[in-house]
C-alpha cells in the first residue's frame, strides 16, 4: 500500500494511541472494563495495523517472529509462575495472599496485576503469531485486485 | 439484516466486512445488556482481529464464492430445525433482569458480597476472573497459547516444506 499516503500518515498517528490505550486497558483493568485479554488484543491490533498498512517486513523488523513466539510462551509462564511462587511461599496454588501475607488485599492486587499481565502478553503474542502465519504465505493477488 | 446480507452476497470481501459489522452490532447489544467487558472483547476480537484474519485468508484463496454444487434445501432445513430448537430453549429462560434467575442466586451474590473486602477491586469481573476463577483463566490462557502453537505448526510447517520442494526442483 505504498501509494496510500493518507492511510500511512493516519496509521502512524494512531498506532501510538492504540498502544497507550492497550496499556491503559491492561493496567486499569481493575477499575474499568477490560483486562489482560482485551489489552492483549488491542496491543496486537497495533502491530497488525502496522503490518497491514506498511508491510510484513516492516512489522517483523520491529517485532521479530522469534520474539513474538517467546512472548506468547512467557505470558503463560508468568501466570503459572505466580501460582508456583505462592506454592513455594506456603499457600495454595494461585493464592495471591502469599504475595503480601500481612495485607491480603494488597496481595490480591499484585496477583491480579501479574496474572493479567501474563494473559495480556500471551494474547498479544498469539494474535501476532497467527497474523504472521497467515500473511507470510505468498498471496495470490496484489493490491490492485481489491 | 447484516446476517442476511452476509448470506446473500457473493463477494467474500463484502462478507468479511459485513461480519465485522455484525460483530460491532452484537457488541452494542452486549453494552445494552450491561456486559461491558464482553462487549469490549467482541468489538476488539470480532470486529478487529477476525476481520483482518479473514482478509488475510482471502488474500490466500479466491475472492468470490463458487456457486453451490448441490441444492440448498437440506442445509436450510437443518438450520431451521436448529434455530427452532434454540428459540424453543429460550422460552424456558428466566426474564431479563429477573432477580430469582439461577444465575443471580447461585454464586453471584457471594462474589459480589465478598469481593469488596477480600479483593477490593472495583471491577468485580476482573476480581472473579483473576482471583476466584484463577484456575479457569490459567486454563484459558493455556488454550490461547495452544491455539497459537497449533496455527504455527500447521501453517508455517507447510511453508517450510514447500520451500524445500522448490529447492529440490
Amino acid at each position: 500500500m505504498r501509494h496510500h499516503l493518507i492511510l500511512r500518515v493516519v496509521t502512524k498517528l494512531l498506532i501510538g494511541s492504540i498502544m497507550i490505550f492497550a496499556l491503559y486497558v491492561q493496567f486499569h483493568g481493575d477499575y474499568s472494563p477490560g483486562g489482560g485479554f482485551q489489552a492483549g488484543v488491542i496491543m496486537a491490533v497495533g502491530f497488525i495495523i502496522y503490518g497491514v498498512v506498511f508491510s510484513l517486513e516492516d512489522v517483523q523488523r520491529v517485532f521479530p517472529p522469534w520474539l513474538v513466539h517467546k512472548l506468547a510462551a512467557l505470558g503463560v509462564l508468568l501466570y503459572a509462575g505466580t501460582g508456583i511462587v505462592s506454592l513455594f511461599l506456603g499457600y495454595s496454588y494461585l493464592d495471591y495472599t502469599a504475595l503480601s501475607p500481612h495485607h491480603p488485599v494488597h496481595g490480591q492486587h499484585y496477583g491480579i496485576i501479574l496474572v493479567e499481565l501474563g494473559v495480556g502478553i500471551t494474547v498479544t503474542g498469539v494474535m501476532v503469531t497467527i497474523y504472521y502465519a497467515f500473511t507470510s504465505r505468498t498471496p495470490i493477488m496484489d493490491d490492485e485486485a481489491w | 439484516m447484516t446476517a442476511f446480507a452476509v448470506v446473500r452476497t457473493q463477494s467474500l470481501f463484502a462478507t468479511a466486512m459485513l461480519s465485522g459489522v455484525f460483530s460491532l452490532l452484537s457488541a452494542l447489544l452486549l453494552v445494552t445488556l450491561d456486559a461491558v467487558d464482553v462487549a469490549f472483547t467482541e468489538a476488539a476480537v470480532g470486529a478487529g482481529i477476525s476481520t483482518v484474519l479473514m482478509l488475510g485468508t482471502l488474500a490466500l484463496t479466491s475472492r468470490f464464492e463458487r456457486p453451490p454444487s448441490h441444492s440448498p434445501v437440506i442445509p436450510l432445513f437443518v438450520v431451521l430445525v436448529t434455530g427452532a430448537a434454540l428459540v424453543y430453549g429460550t422460552l424456558d429462560m428466566p426474564n431479563f433482569g429477573d432477580p430469582n434467575a439461577p444465575a443471580q442466586t447461585h454464586v453471584a451474590p457471594d462474589y459480589i458480597g465478598r469481593s469488596p473486602h477480600e479483593i477490593d477491586v472495583p471491577n468485580i469481573v476482573t476480581a472473579i476472573l483473576a482471583s476466584y476463577r484463577g484456575f479457569d483463566t490459567l486454563g484459558e490462557t493455556a488454550v490461547v497459547f495452544t491455539a497459537g502453537v497449533g496455527v504455527l505448526l500447521l501453517i508455517s510447517g507447510l511453508r517450510r516444506r514447500r520451500r524445500k520442494e522448490k529447492e529440490d526442483v
